[in-house]
Protein backbone atom coordinates (compact mmCIF):
# COMPACT_ATOMS: atom_id res chain seq x y z
CA UNK A 1 0.00 0.00 0.00
CA UNK A 2 1.49 3.53 -0.89
CA UNK A 3 -0.27 6.47 0.79
CA UNK A 4 0.24 10.35 1.84
CA UNK A 5 0.75 11.48 5.13
CA UNK A 6 -0.32 14.84 5.42
CA UNK A 7 1.11 16.51 8.95
CA UNK A 8 0.87 19.88 10.18
CA UNK A 9 4.92 19.97 9.75
CA UNK A 10 5.20 17.67 6.81
CA UNK A 11 3.82 15.16 4.22
CA UNK A 12 5.43 11.74 4.64
CA UNK A 13 5.19 9.09 1.66
CA UNK A 14 4.04 6.06 3.70
CA UNK A 15 4.85 2.06 2.30
CA UNK A 16 3.27 -0.99 3.70
CA UNK A 17 4.71 -4.10 2.95
CA UNK A 18 4.85 -7.78 3.56
CA UNK A 19 8.41 -6.81 5.00
CA UNK A 20 6.92 -3.99 6.71
CA UNK A 21 6.63 0.31 6.98
CA UNK A 22 8.72 2.42 5.06
CA UNK A 23 8.28 6.42 4.85
CA UNK A 24 9.74 8.61 2.66
CA UNK A 25 10.35 12.35 1.93
CA UNK A 26 7.37 13.93 -0.07
CA UNK A 27 9.73 14.26 -3.11
CA UNK A 28 10.51 10.96 -2.76
CA UNK A 29 14.26 11.98 -2.29
CA UNK A 30 15.33 10.22 1.26
CA UNK A 31 14.05 7.20 3.12
CA UNK A 32 13.16 8.74 6.11
CA UNK A 33 12.27 5.77 8.49
CA UNK A 34 11.85 2.22 8.33
CA UNK A 35 10.55 -0.58 10.24
CA UNK A 36 10.54 -4.07 10.29
CA UNK A 37 8.14 -6.48 10.80
CA UNK A 38 9.14 -9.74 12.69
CA UNK A 39 9.25 -12.06 9.57
CA UNK A 40 9.87 -15.98 10.35
CA UNK A 41 12.47 -17.83 8.94
CA UNK A 42 10.33 -19.65 7.01
CA UNK A 43 7.11 -19.43 6.03
CA UNK A 44 4.20 -19.90 8.09
CA UNK A 45 0.75 -20.43 7.45
CA UNK A 46 -0.35 -16.95 8.01
CA UNK A 47 1.19 -14.01 5.99
CA UNK A 48 3.14 -11.45 7.62
CA UNK A 49 2.43 -7.59 6.49
CA UNK A 50 1.41 -4.51 7.41
CA UNK A 51 -1.40 -2.59 5.69
CA UNK A 52 -3.70 0.26 6.59
CA UNK A 53 -1.88 3.85 6.96
CA UNK A 54 -2.93 7.01 8.54
CA UNK A 55 -1.86 10.40 9.86
CA UNK A 56 -3.16 11.37 12.81
CA UNK A 57 -3.65 13.86 15.75
CA UNK A 58 -0.90 16.65 14.10
CA UNK A 59 1.95 14.41 14.76
CA UNK A 60 1.45 10.51 14.71
CA UNK A 61 1.66 8.45 11.70
CA UNK A 62 -0.65 5.04 12.36
CA UNK A 63 0.21 1.68 10.75
CA UNK A 64 -1.74 -1.68 10.40
CA UNK A 65 -0.56 -4.86 10.68
CA UNK A 66 -0.93 -8.36 9.68
CA UNK A 67 -1.60 -9.57 13.60
CA UNK A 68 -4.33 -7.07 14.59
CA UNK A 69 -1.80 -4.90 16.17
CA UNK A 70 -1.68 -1.10 15.14
CA UNK A 71 1.69 0.68 14.95
CA UNK A 72 1.62 4.37 16.54
CA UNK A 73 5.06 6.54 15.50
CA UNK A 74 5.46 9.96 16.45
CA UNK A 75 6.70 11.93 13.77
CA UNK A 76 9.13 14.98 14.51
CA UNK A 77 8.24 18.08 12.46
CA UNK A 78 11.61 17.67 10.33
CA UNK A 79 14.63 14.60 9.88
CA UNK A 80 14.79 11.02 10.41
CA UNK A 81 14.11 10.87 14.16
CA UNK A 82 10.41 8.91 13.89
CA UNK A 83 9.82 6.43 17.06
CA UNK A 84 7.54 3.86 17.57
CA UNK A 85 5.22 5.33 19.97
CA UNK A 86 3.19 2.59 21.18
CA UNK A 87 1.59 -0.53 19.92
CA UNK A 88 -2.47 -0.45 19.97
CA UNK A 89 -3.73 -3.99 20.60
CA UNK A 90 -7.37 -4.31 20.31
CA UNK A 91 -7.83 -6.33 17.48
CA UNK A 92 -7.47 -9.86 16.94
CA UNK A 93 -7.71 -10.10 13.16
CA UNK A 94 -5.60 -8.22 10.11
CA UNK A 95 -5.75 -4.53 10.00
CA UNK A 96 -7.20 -3.73 6.77
CA UNK A 97 -7.57 0.17 6.87
CA UNK A 98 -7.40 3.09 9.23
CA UNK A 99 -9.26 6.46 9.08
CA UNK A 100 -8.18 9.64 10.96
CA UNK A 101 -11.19 12.91 11.75
CA UNK A 102 -11.31 14.66 8.56
CA UNK A 103 -13.92 16.75 9.45
CA UNK A 104 -14.80 17.94 13.15
CA UNK A 105 -15.47 15.33 16.03
CA UNK A 106 -18.58 16.11 18.02
CA UNK A 107 -17.67 16.13 21.93
CA UNK A 108 -16.19 12.20 22.70
CA UNK A 109 -16.60 10.97 19.30
CA UNK A 110 -12.84 10.13 18.90
CA UNK A 111 -10.40 10.92 16.17
CA UNK A 112 -9.42 7.57 14.66
CA UNK A 113 -10.92 4.71 13.56
CA UNK A 114 -9.36 1.49 12.80
CA UNK A 115 -10.70 -1.76 10.92
CA UNK A 116 -9.98 -5.32 10.39
CA UNK A 117 -10.81 -8.24 8.48
CA UNK A 118 -13.56 -9.41 11.11
CA UNK A 119 -15.39 -6.13 10.46
CA UNK A 120 -14.57 -5.01 13.90
CA UNK A 121 -14.27 -1.04 14.76
CA UNK A 122 -12.50 0.58 17.02
CA UNK A 123 -12.49 3.98 17.88
CA UNK A 124 -9.93 5.86 19.29
CA UNK A 125 -8.60 9.25 21.05
CA UNK A 126 -5.49 10.46 19.51
CA UNK A 127 -2.48 11.67 21.93
CA UNK A 128 0.57 10.91 24.14
CA UNK A 129 -1.03 7.74 24.75
CA UNK A 130 -4.03 6.64 22.24
CA UNK A 131 -7.37 5.77 24.06
CA UNK A 132 -9.36 3.60 23.06
CA UNK A 133 -13.21 4.66 23.56
CA UNK A 134 -15.22 2.26 21.84
CA UNK A 135 -15.56 -1.10 19.65
CA UNK A 136 -18.24 -1.92 17.41
CA UNK A 137 -18.28 -5.45 16.38
CA UNK A 138 -17.48 -7.23 13.49
CA UNK A 139 -20.60 -9.39 12.36
CA UNK A 140 -18.21 -11.89 9.90
CA UNK A 141 -17.92 -9.85 7.21
CA UNK A 142 -14.40 -8.20 6.23
CA UNK A 143 -14.63 -4.83 6.69
CA UNK A 144 -12.05 -3.55 3.94
CA UNK A 145 -12.13 0.36 4.16
CA UNK A 146 -13.25 3.38 6.64
CA UNK A 147 -13.43 6.47 6.86
CA UNK A 148 -14.06 9.24 9.83
CA UNK A 149 -16.18 12.36 9.02
CA UNK A 150 -17.37 14.87 11.83
CA UNK A 151 -18.03 11.70 14.03
CA UNK A 152 -19.70 9.47 11.30
CA UNK A 153 -18.10 6.48 10.67
CA UNK A 154 -18.60 5.76 6.85
CA UNK A 155 -17.54 1.53 6.45
CA UNK A 156 -17.00 -0.70 3.35
CA UNK A 157 -17.56 -4.05 3.10
CA UNK A 158 -16.66 -7.18 1.16
CA UNK A 159 -19.80 -8.20 0.97
CA UNK A 160 -20.54 -4.97 -0.84
CA UNK A 161 -22.01 -3.18 1.91
CA UNK A 162 -21.70 0.26 3.10
CA UNK A 163 -22.70 1.10 6.91
CA UNK A 164 -22.86 4.24 9.06
CA UNK A 165 -21.54 4.24 12.20
CA UNK A 166 -22.35 6.63 14.85
CA UNK A 167 -18.73 7.21 16.17
CA UNK A 168 -19.89 8.45 19.65
CA UNK A 169 -22.10 6.02 20.51
CA UNK A 170 -20.85 3.19 18.46
CA UNK A 171 -24.61 2.78 16.36
CA UNK A 172 -25.49 2.10 13.47
CA UNK A 173 -27.09 4.63 11.72
CA UNK A 174 -27.02 3.72 8.03
CA UNK A 175 -27.28 0.89 6.06
CA UNK A 176 -26.49 0.70 2.16
CA UNK A 177 -26.85 -1.85 -0.33
CA UNK A 178 -24.15 -0.52 -2.52
CA UNK A 179 -22.69 -3.04 -4.87
CA UNK A 180 -22.73 -6.38 -5.66
CA UNK A 181 -18.93 -7.30 -5.18
CA UNK A 182 -16.03 -6.63 -2.44
CA UNK A 183 -15.40 -3.13 -1.78
CA UNK A 184 -12.03 -2.09 -1.91
CA UNK A 185 -12.23 1.75 -1.46
CA UNK A 186 -13.63 4.51 0.31
CA UNK A 187 -12.67 8.48 -0.05
CA UNK A 188 -14.32 11.32 1.64
CA UNK A 189 -14.42 15.26 0.38
CA UNK A 190 -14.39 17.03 4.10
CA UNK A 191 -15.47 19.21 2.31
CA UNK A 192 -18.67 18.53 1.51
CA UNK A 193 -19.31 15.24 2.51
CA UNK A 194 -19.35 13.67 -0.16
CA UNK A 195 -18.25 9.55 -0.33
CA UNK A 196 -16.97 7.53 -2.88
CA UNK A 197 -16.79 4.02 -3.05
CA UNK A 198 -15.53 2.08 -5.56
CA UNK A 199 -15.56 -1.96 -5.77
CA UNK A 200 -14.76 -5.25 -7.80
CA UNK A 201 -18.35 -5.12 -9.68
CA UNK A 202 -17.00 -2.41 -11.81
CA UNK A 203 -18.98 0.47 -10.61
CA UNK A 204 -17.61 3.52 -8.62
CA UNK A 205 -21.00 5.25 -6.25
CA UNK A 206 -20.45 9.04 -5.66
CA UNK A 207 -22.75 9.57 -2.15
CA UNK A 208 -23.64 12.46 -0.34
CA UNK A 209 -23.65 12.24 3.94
CA UNK A 210 -25.01 14.57 5.98
CA UNK A 211 -26.64 15.31 9.53
CA UNK A 212 -30.49 16.50 9.27
CA UNK A 213 -30.97 19.52 11.43
CA UNK A 214 -34.37 18.22 12.69
CA UNK A 215 -33.68 14.82 13.54
CA UNK A 216 -30.01 14.60 13.62
CA UNK A 217 -30.08 11.17 11.70
CA UNK A 218 -27.33 10.60 9.97
CA UNK A 219 -28.28 10.46 6.41
CA UNK A 220 -26.47 9.31 2.96
CA UNK A 221 -27.81 9.96 -0.48
CA UNK A 222 -27.22 8.56 -4.15
CA UNK A 223 -25.42 11.08 -6.16
CA UNK A 224 -23.62 9.33 -9.26
CA UNK A 225 -22.68 5.61 -10.44
CA UNK A 226 -20.20 4.89 -13.01
CA UNK A 227 -18.99 1.74 -14.39
CA UNK A 228 -15.86 0.77 -15.44
CA UNK A 229 -16.31 -1.76 -17.95
CA UNK A 230 -15.03 -5.28 -17.61
CA UNK A 231 -12.98 -3.45 -14.81
CA UNK A 232 -12.56 -4.14 -10.86
CA UNK A 233 -12.24 -1.63 -9.24
CA UNK A 234 -9.35 -1.54 -7.09
CA UNK A 235 -8.97 2.34 -6.03
CA UNK A 236 -10.62 5.16 -5.93
CA UNK A 237 -9.65 8.93 -4.73
CA UNK A 238 -11.51 12.43 -5.38
CA UNK A 239 -8.93 14.97 -6.88
CA UNK A 240 -9.69 17.99 -5.04
CA UNK A 241 -11.44 18.27 -1.05
CA UNK A 242 -14.62 19.39 -2.35
CA UNK A 243 -15.25 16.11 -4.05
CA UNK A 244 -15.85 17.49 -7.74
CA UNK A 245 -13.75 15.53 -9.25
CA UNK A 246 -12.56 11.74 -8.88
CA UNK B 1 -1.33 -38.25 -34.32
CA UNK B 2 -4.28 -37.83 -31.65
CA UNK B 3 -6.78 -40.01 -34.34
CA UNK B 4 -4.60 -43.20 -33.49
CA UNK B 5 -4.65 -43.23 -29.69
CA UNK B 6 -7.50 -45.59 -28.64
CA UNK B 7 -9.16 -45.03 -25.49
CA UNK B 8 -7.18 -47.69 -23.66
CA UNK B 9 -4.32 -45.38 -24.32
CA UNK B 10 -6.26 -42.20 -23.22
CA UNK B 11 -7.27 -43.77 -19.93
CA UNK B 12 -3.98 -44.42 -19.35
CA UNK B 13 -2.58 -40.99 -19.93
CA UNK B 14 -6.20 -39.65 -17.61
CA UNK B 15 -4.67 -42.40 -14.87
CA UNK B 16 -0.86 -41.70 -15.16
CA UNK B 17 -1.62 -37.68 -14.51
CA UNK B 18 -3.86 -38.19 -11.95
CA UNK B 19 -2.14 -40.30 -10.55
CA UNK B 20 1.07 -38.19 -10.02
CA UNK B 21 -0.62 -35.06 -9.36
CA UNK B 22 -2.40 -36.44 -5.94
CA UNK B 23 0.61 -38.77 -4.99
CA UNK B 24 1.03 -38.59 -1.40
CA UNK B 25 3.90 -36.97 -1.12
CA UNK B 26 3.77 -34.45 -3.91
CA UNK B 27 0.53 -33.50 -2.23
CA UNK B 28 2.55 -33.01 1.16
CA UNK B 29 4.94 -30.53 -0.02
CA UNK B 30 1.84 -28.49 -2.06
CA UNK B 31 0.57 -28.32 1.66
CA UNK B 32 3.37 -26.92 3.13
CA UNK B 33 2.74 -22.98 3.94
CA UNK B 34 5.07 -21.85 1.21
CA UNK B 35 5.43 -18.43 -1.09
CA UNK B 36 4.01 -18.53 -4.37
CA UNK B 37 5.94 -20.63 -7.18
CA UNK B 38 8.04 -17.95 -10.21
CA UNK B 39 6.62 -17.79 -13.38
CA UNK B 40 9.43 -20.62 -14.67
CA UNK B 41 9.06 -22.89 -12.26
CA UNK B 42 5.11 -23.25 -12.11
CA UNK B 43 6.11 -23.96 -16.20
CA UNK B 44 8.51 -26.86 -15.33
CA UNK B 45 6.20 -28.37 -12.81
CA UNK B 46 3.53 -27.78 -15.29
CA UNK B 47 5.34 -29.37 -17.79
CA UNK B 48 6.78 -32.48 -15.66
CA UNK B 49 3.26 -33.46 -15.01
CA UNK B 50 1.93 -33.32 -18.64
CA UNK B 51 4.98 -36.04 -19.31
CA UNK B 52 4.43 -37.71 -16.31
CA UNK B 53 2.63 -40.49 -18.72
CA UNK B 54 3.24 -41.58 -22.93
CA UNK B 55 1.89 -38.79 -23.91
CA UNK B 56 4.62 -36.24 -25.21
CA UNK B 57 3.79 -32.66 -26.39
CA UNK B 58 6.64 -30.74 -28.34
CA UNK B 59 7.54 -26.91 -27.66
CA UNK B 60 5.35 -25.18 -29.30
CA UNK B 61 2.03 -27.44 -28.16
CA UNK B 62 3.01 -27.25 -24.78
CA UNK B 63 3.51 -23.09 -24.97
CA UNK B 64 -0.49 -23.62 -26.13
CA UNK B 65 -1.51 -25.84 -23.55
CA UNK B 66 0.33 -23.62 -20.75
CA UNK B 67 -0.72 -20.29 -22.06
CA UNK B 68 -4.79 -22.10 -22.07
CA UNK B 69 -4.18 -23.51 -18.40
CA UNK B 70 -2.75 -20.37 -17.17
CA UNK B 71 -5.73 -18.00 -18.88
CA UNK B 72 -8.80 -20.63 -17.74
CA UNK B 73 -7.59 -20.43 -14.09
CA UNK B 74 -6.76 -17.00 -14.20
CA UNK B 75 -10.68 -16.58 -15.97
CA UNK B 76 -11.56 -18.77 -12.97
CA UNK B 77 -9.91 -16.71 -10.14
CA UNK B 78 -11.31 -13.33 -11.49
CA UNK B 79 -14.74 -13.74 -11.83
CA UNK B 80 -15.54 -15.89 -8.42
CA UNK B 81 -17.65 -14.13 -6.53
CA UNK B 82 -17.17 -14.27 -3.11
CA UNK B 83 -13.45 -14.89 -2.74
CA UNK B 84 -13.95 -18.37 -0.35
CA UNK B 85 -15.71 -19.32 -3.98
CA UNK B 86 -11.69 -20.22 -5.45
CA UNK B 87 -12.46 -23.10 -2.95
CA UNK B 88 -15.34 -23.68 -4.99
CA UNK B 89 -13.96 -23.86 -8.06
CA UNK B 90 -10.85 -26.26 -6.82
CA UNK B 91 -13.92 -28.75 -6.04
CA UNK B 92 -15.44 -28.71 -9.13
CA UNK B 93 -12.01 -29.22 -10.20
CA UNK B 94 -11.98 -32.18 -8.09
CA UNK B 95 -15.03 -33.60 -8.45
CA UNK B 96 -14.17 -33.11 -12.58
CA UNK B 97 -11.44 -35.25 -11.63
CA UNK B 98 -12.84 -37.85 -9.74
CA UNK B 99 -15.69 -38.56 -12.53
CA UNK B 100 -12.17 -39.60 -15.14
CA UNK B 101 -11.25 -41.72 -12.50
CA UNK B 102 -14.47 -42.89 -11.46
CA UNK B 103 -13.05 -46.84 -12.36
CA UNK B 104 -9.84 -46.84 -10.37
CA UNK B 105 -10.40 -47.21 -6.42
CA UNK B 106 -6.91 -46.58 -5.81
CA UNK B 107 -6.22 -42.93 -7.39
CA UNK B 108 -9.83 -42.30 -6.16
CA UNK B 109 -8.59 -42.87 -2.65
CA UNK B 110 -5.66 -40.78 -3.27
CA UNK B 111 -8.09 -37.56 -4.88
CA UNK B 112 -10.89 -37.89 -1.60
CA UNK B 113 -7.99 -37.59 0.86
CA UNK B 114 -6.58 -34.33 -0.45
CA UNK B 115 -10.31 -33.25 -0.90
CA UNK B 116 -10.84 -34.07 2.49
CA UNK B 117 -7.15 -32.27 3.37
CA UNK B 118 -8.66 -29.18 1.59
CA UNK B 119 -11.71 -29.05 3.72
CA UNK B 120 -9.50 -29.06 6.74
CA UNK B 121 -7.31 -26.35 5.90
CA UNK B 122 -9.07 -23.91 4.25
CA UNK B 123 -12.89 -23.75 5.57
CA UNK B 124 -12.07 -22.05 8.22
CA UNK B 125 -10.05 -19.16 6.92
CA UNK B 126 -12.27 -15.72 7.03
CA UNK B 127 -12.92 -13.81 3.98
CA UNK B 128 -10.00 -11.30 4.51
CA UNK B 129 -7.77 -14.27 4.10
CA UNK B 130 -9.51 -15.96 1.13
CA UNK B 131 -8.90 -12.52 -0.48
CA UNK B 132 -5.23 -12.59 -0.07
CA UNK B 133 -4.96 -15.84 -1.71
CA UNK B 134 -6.61 -14.76 -4.02
CA UNK B 135 -5.13 -11.11 -4.92
CA UNK B 136 -1.83 -12.79 -4.42
CA UNK B 137 -3.06 -15.32 -7.19
CA UNK B 138 -4.19 -12.35 -9.67
CA UNK B 139 -1.26 -10.17 -9.23
CA UNK B 140 0.50 -13.78 -11.01
CA UNK B 141 -1.61 -13.34 -13.88
CA UNK B 142 -1.64 -9.52 -14.10
CA UNK B 143 -0.15 -8.99 -17.03
CA UNK B 144 -1.46 -12.10 -19.00
CA UNK B 145 -4.41 -11.35 -21.81
CA UNK B 146 -3.60 -13.86 -24.11
CA UNK B 147 -6.46 -14.54 -26.35
CA UNK B 148 -8.21 -18.28 -26.20
CA UNK B 149 -10.53 -19.30 -28.76
CA UNK B 150 -13.00 -20.64 -26.99
CA UNK B 151 -13.52 -17.62 -24.52
CA UNK B 152 -13.37 -15.28 -27.16
CA UNK B 153 -16.51 -17.57 -29.22
CA UNK B 154 -18.71 -17.28 -25.64
CA UNK B 155 -18.00 -14.05 -25.39
CA UNK B 156 -16.19 -13.97 -21.64
CA UNK B 157 -13.01 -12.39 -23.18
CA UNK B 158 -12.53 -9.52 -25.17
CA UNK B 159 -10.57 -9.41 -28.65
CA UNK B 160 -8.22 -7.06 -26.49
CA UNK B 161 -7.90 -10.33 -24.37
CA UNK B 162 -9.46 -8.95 -21.29
CA UNK B 163 -12.43 -10.44 -19.58
CA UNK B 164 -15.55 -9.41 -19.97
CA UNK B 165 -16.96 -8.94 -16.23
CA UNK B 166 -20.54 -9.41 -16.19
CA UNK B 167 -22.63 -6.80 -14.15
CA UNK B 168 -26.03 -8.91 -13.65
CA UNK B 169 -26.75 -12.21 -12.73
CA UNK B 170 -26.91 -13.27 -8.92
CA UNK B 171 -25.21 -11.54 -6.42
CA UNK B 172 -22.81 -13.75 -4.42
CA UNK B 173 -23.91 -15.40 -1.57
CA UNK B 174 -24.38 -12.93 1.71
CA UNK B 175 -24.36 -10.39 -0.46
CA UNK B 176 -27.79 -7.90 -1.13
CA UNK B 177 -28.98 -6.32 -4.58
CA UNK B 178 -28.10 -2.83 -4.78
CA UNK B 179 -30.13 -0.21 -4.73
CA UNK B 180 -31.34 -0.08 -0.85
CA UNK B 181 -30.64 2.84 1.61
CA UNK B 182 -31.81 1.96 4.90
CA UNK B 183 -31.33 5.20 7.65
CA UNK B 184 -32.04 4.12 11.30
CA UNK B 185 -32.24 6.61 14.33
CA UNK B 186 -30.46 6.96 17.33
CA UNK B 187 -32.64 4.46 19.23
CA UNK B 188 -31.28 1.63 16.59
CA UNK B 189 -35.16 2.43 14.66
CA UNK B 190 -35.49 2.28 11.00
CA UNK B 191 -36.75 5.35 10.17
CA UNK B 192 -36.73 5.90 6.28
CA UNK B 193 -35.85 4.21 2.80
CA UNK B 194 -34.77 5.41 0.08
CA UNK B 195 -33.72 3.43 -3.58
CA UNK B 196 -30.91 4.14 -6.24
CA UNK B 197 -30.83 2.63 -9.63
CA UNK B 198 -27.68 1.45 -11.61
CA UNK B 199 -27.42 -0.20 -14.89
CA UNK B 200 -26.33 -3.38 -13.23
CA UNK B 201 -29.44 -6.11 -13.21
CA UNK B 202 -28.72 -8.28 -10.04
CA UNK B 203 -30.80 -11.06 -8.90
CA UNK B 204 -30.78 -13.17 -5.42
CA UNK B 205 -29.14 -15.84 -5.56
CA UNK B 206 -31.13 -19.24 -5.33
CA UNK B 207 -28.59 -21.26 -2.25
CA UNK B 208 -25.21 -21.20 -1.30
CA UNK B 209 -22.83 -24.11 -2.90
CA UNK B 210 -21.50 -27.08 -0.76
CA UNK B 211 -17.78 -27.11 0.63
CA UNK B 212 -18.51 -30.46 1.94
CA UNK B 213 -16.92 -34.02 0.30
CA UNK B 214 -19.59 -34.05 -1.66
CA UNK B 215 -22.55 -31.66 -2.92
CA UNK B 216 -23.92 -29.43 -5.01
CA UNK B 217 -21.19 -26.66 -5.73
CA UNK B 218 -24.04 -24.22 -7.26
CA UNK B 219 -21.25 -22.24 -8.86
CA UNK B 220 -20.05 -23.76 -12.53
CA UNK B 221 -16.53 -22.21 -12.65
CA UNK B 222 -13.78 -24.68 -12.58
CA UNK B 223 -16.23 -27.27 -14.29
CA UNK B 224 -15.24 -28.96 -17.48
CA UNK B 225 -14.92 -26.43 -20.10
CA UNK B 226 -14.72 -29.44 -22.82
CA UNK B 227 -17.93 -31.46 -21.86
CA UNK B 228 -18.71 -30.54 -25.60
CA UNK B 229 -16.11 -31.29 -27.61
CA UNK B 230 -14.37 -27.85 -28.79
CA UNK B 231 -11.09 -27.24 -30.83
CA UNK B 232 -8.44 -25.97 -28.88
CA UNK B 233 -6.85 -22.60 -29.98
CA UNK B 234 -5.09 -19.72 -28.31
CA UNK B 235 -4.30 -16.48 -30.31
CA UNK B 236 -1.01 -14.92 -30.63
CA UNK B 237 -0.75 -12.03 -32.55
CA UNK B 238 -1.59 -9.21 -31.36
CA UNK B 239 -0.95 -9.74 -28.19
CA UNK B 240 3.15 -9.64 -28.09
CA UNK B 241 3.11 -5.81 -27.18
CA UNK B 242 1.41 -6.61 -23.58
CA UNK B 243 3.69 -9.55 -22.99
CA UNK B 244 7.12 -7.90 -24.09
CA UNK B 245 7.21 -6.34 -20.44
CA UNK B 246 5.95 -9.06 -18.67
CA UNK B 247 9.17 -11.07 -20.48
CA UNK B 248 11.34 -8.52 -20.29
CA UNK B 249 10.58 -9.15 -16.45
CA UNK B 250 11.05 -12.53 -16.66
CA UNK B 251 14.51 -12.69 -18.44
CA UNK B 252 16.30 -10.60 -15.57
CA UNK B 253 18.13 -13.21 -13.85
CA UNK B 254 16.77 -14.53 -10.11
CA UNK B 255 19.72 -15.30 -8.07
CA UNK B 256 17.18 -17.38 -6.33
CA UNK B 257 15.63 -19.21 -8.99
CA UNK B 258 18.02 -21.97 -9.19
CA UNK B 259 17.86 -22.78 -5.67
CA UNK B 260 13.64 -22.74 -6.19
CA UNK B 261 14.42 -25.46 -9.05
CA UNK B 262 16.82 -27.61 -7.18
CA UNK B 263 14.21 -27.32 -4.79
CA UNK B 264 11.70 -28.35 -7.11
CA UNK B 265 13.87 -31.28 -8.25
CA UNK B 266 13.59 -32.83 -4.94
CA UNK B 267 9.65 -31.86 -4.71
CA UNK B 268 9.81 -33.93 -8.34
CA UNK B 269 11.72 -36.24 -7.52
CA UNK B 270 9.03 -38.66 -6.67
CA UNK B 271 7.34 -38.51 -9.93
CA UNK B 272 7.82 -41.41 -11.88
CA UNK B 273 8.44 -40.76 -15.24
CA UNK B 274 7.00 -43.66 -17.91
CA UNK B 275 9.29 -44.48 -20.49
CA UNK B 276 7.44 -45.46 -23.70
CA UNK B 277 8.15 -49.36 -23.98
CA UNK B 278 10.93 -51.06 -26.86
CA UNK B 279 12.14 -47.92 -27.86
CA UNK B 280 9.11 -46.28 -29.67
CA UNK B 281 8.81 -42.62 -29.54
CA UNK B 282 4.95 -43.33 -28.03
CA UNK B 283 2.53 -40.91 -28.46
CA UNK B 284 2.46 -37.38 -29.25
CA UNK B 285 0.27 -34.56 -28.35
CA UNK B 286 -0.31 -32.14 -30.77
CA UNK B 287 -2.63 -29.32 -30.40
CA UNK B 288 -2.51 -27.42 -33.90
CA UNK B 289 -4.28 -28.75 -36.77
CA UNK B 290 -1.13 -30.55 -38.74
CA UNK B 291 2.43 -31.10 -37.71
CA UNK B 292 3.90 -28.56 -40.32
CA UNK B 293 1.65 -25.93 -38.53
CA UNK B 294 3.04 -27.04 -35.17
CA UNK B 295 6.23 -26.20 -36.36
CA UNK B 296 5.50 -23.14 -37.71
CA UNK B 297 4.20 -22.30 -34.47
CA UNK B 298 7.18 -23.04 -33.14
CA UNK B 299 9.28 -20.91 -35.26
CA UNK B 300 7.16 -17.68 -35.13
CA UNK B 301 6.23 -17.82 -31.54
CA UNK B 302 7.70 -14.50 -30.23
CA UNK B 303 11.40 -14.70 -28.16
CA UNK B 304 10.31 -12.76 -25.53
CA UNK B 305 6.98 -14.87 -25.18
CA UNK B 306 8.71 -18.57 -24.41
CA UNK B 307 8.73 -19.63 -20.87
CA UNK B 308 12.64 -20.47 -20.55
CA UNK B 309 12.06 -23.82 -19.11
CA UNK B 310 15.22 -25.48 -17.51
CA UNK B 311 15.51 -29.08 -17.24
CA UNK B 312 16.01 -30.62 -14.08
CA UNK B 313 17.64 -34.02 -13.02
CA UNK B 314 15.79 -35.02 -10.65
CA UNK B 315 17.50 -38.24 -9.71
CA UNK B 316 17.26 -40.12 -5.92
CA UNK B 317 20.89 -40.06 -5.75
CA UNK B 318 22.03 -39.79 -2.12
CA UNK B 319 24.93 -37.52 -2.98
CA UNK B 320 22.76 -34.97 -5.03
CA UNK B 321 20.15 -35.52 -2.27
CA UNK B 322 22.76 -34.09 0.43
CA UNK B 323 23.70 -31.22 -1.99
CA UNK B 324 19.99 -30.35 -1.79
CA UNK B 325 19.71 -30.20 1.42
CA UNK B 326 22.60 -28.41 1.88
CA UNK B 327 21.34 -25.64 -0.25
CA UNK B 328 17.81 -25.23 0.89
CA UNK B 329 19.75 -24.70 4.50
CA UNK B 330 21.30 -22.18 2.49
CA UNK B 331 18.48 -20.34 1.36
CA UNK B 332 17.25 -19.84 5.41
CA UNK B 333 17.50 -16.01 5.85
CA UNK B 334 18.65 -14.17 9.20
CA UNK B 335 16.26 -12.87 10.89
CA UNK B 336 16.48 -8.44 10.70
CA UNK B 337 17.58 -7.58 13.73
CA UNK B 338 16.33 -3.62 14.67
CA UNK B 339 18.62 -1.08 15.53
CA UNK B 340 21.04 1.77 13.86
CA UNK B 341 20.41 3.25 10.62
CA UNK B 342 23.29 1.01 8.74
CA UNK B 343 21.44 -1.56 9.51
CA UNK B 344 17.99 -0.68 7.95
CA UNK B 345 19.97 -0.28 4.90
CA UNK B 346 21.01 -3.49 5.37
CA UNK B 347 17.50 -4.36 4.80
CA UNK B 348 17.18 -2.03 2.36
CA UNK B 349 19.46 -4.00 0.18
CA UNK B 350 18.26 -7.15 1.09
CA UNK B 351 15.09 -6.01 -0.33
CA UNK B 352 16.45 -5.11 -3.44
CA UNK B 353 18.15 -8.11 -4.06
CA UNK B 354 14.87 -9.77 -3.79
Amino acid sequence: QAAWCELPSRVLLVLTSQRGVQMYESDGSTMVFWHALDVPELPAAHSVFARGIAAAGGRFICVGTSSGAVLVFDVPPKGSNVTLSEVLEQHRDPITDIAAEQGQAPDGAGDLVTADDSGTLCLWSTGEEFTLLGKIPGSGCTCSSVALWNGIVAAGYGNGQIRLWEAGSGRIRAQVSAHARWIYALDLAPLTGKLLSGAEDSFVHVWQLSRNPDTADIEIRHCHAECVTDTQVCGARFCDPAGDSF
Amino acid sequence: RVDEWTDVDRKRVMNDIISAMFKKNFMEELFKPQDLYSKKALRTVYDRLAHTSIMRLNQASMDKLYDLMTMAFKYQVLLCPRPRDILLVTFNHLDAIKDFISDSPGILNQVDETFRQLIETYTCLSDGEFQLIRQTLLIFFQDMHIRVSIFLKDKVQNSNGRFVLPISGPVPWGTEVPGLIRIFNHKGVEVKRAEFTTAGNYVTPQREGSFELYGDRVLKLGTNMYSITRPVETHMSGSSKNLASQAKENIVPNPLAKEELNFLARLLGGLDIQKPAGGETGFRLNLFTTDEEEEHAAQTRPEELSYKVINIEATQEPGRRAELSRILGELEVAEPRPGSAEKGEDLLALMDGL
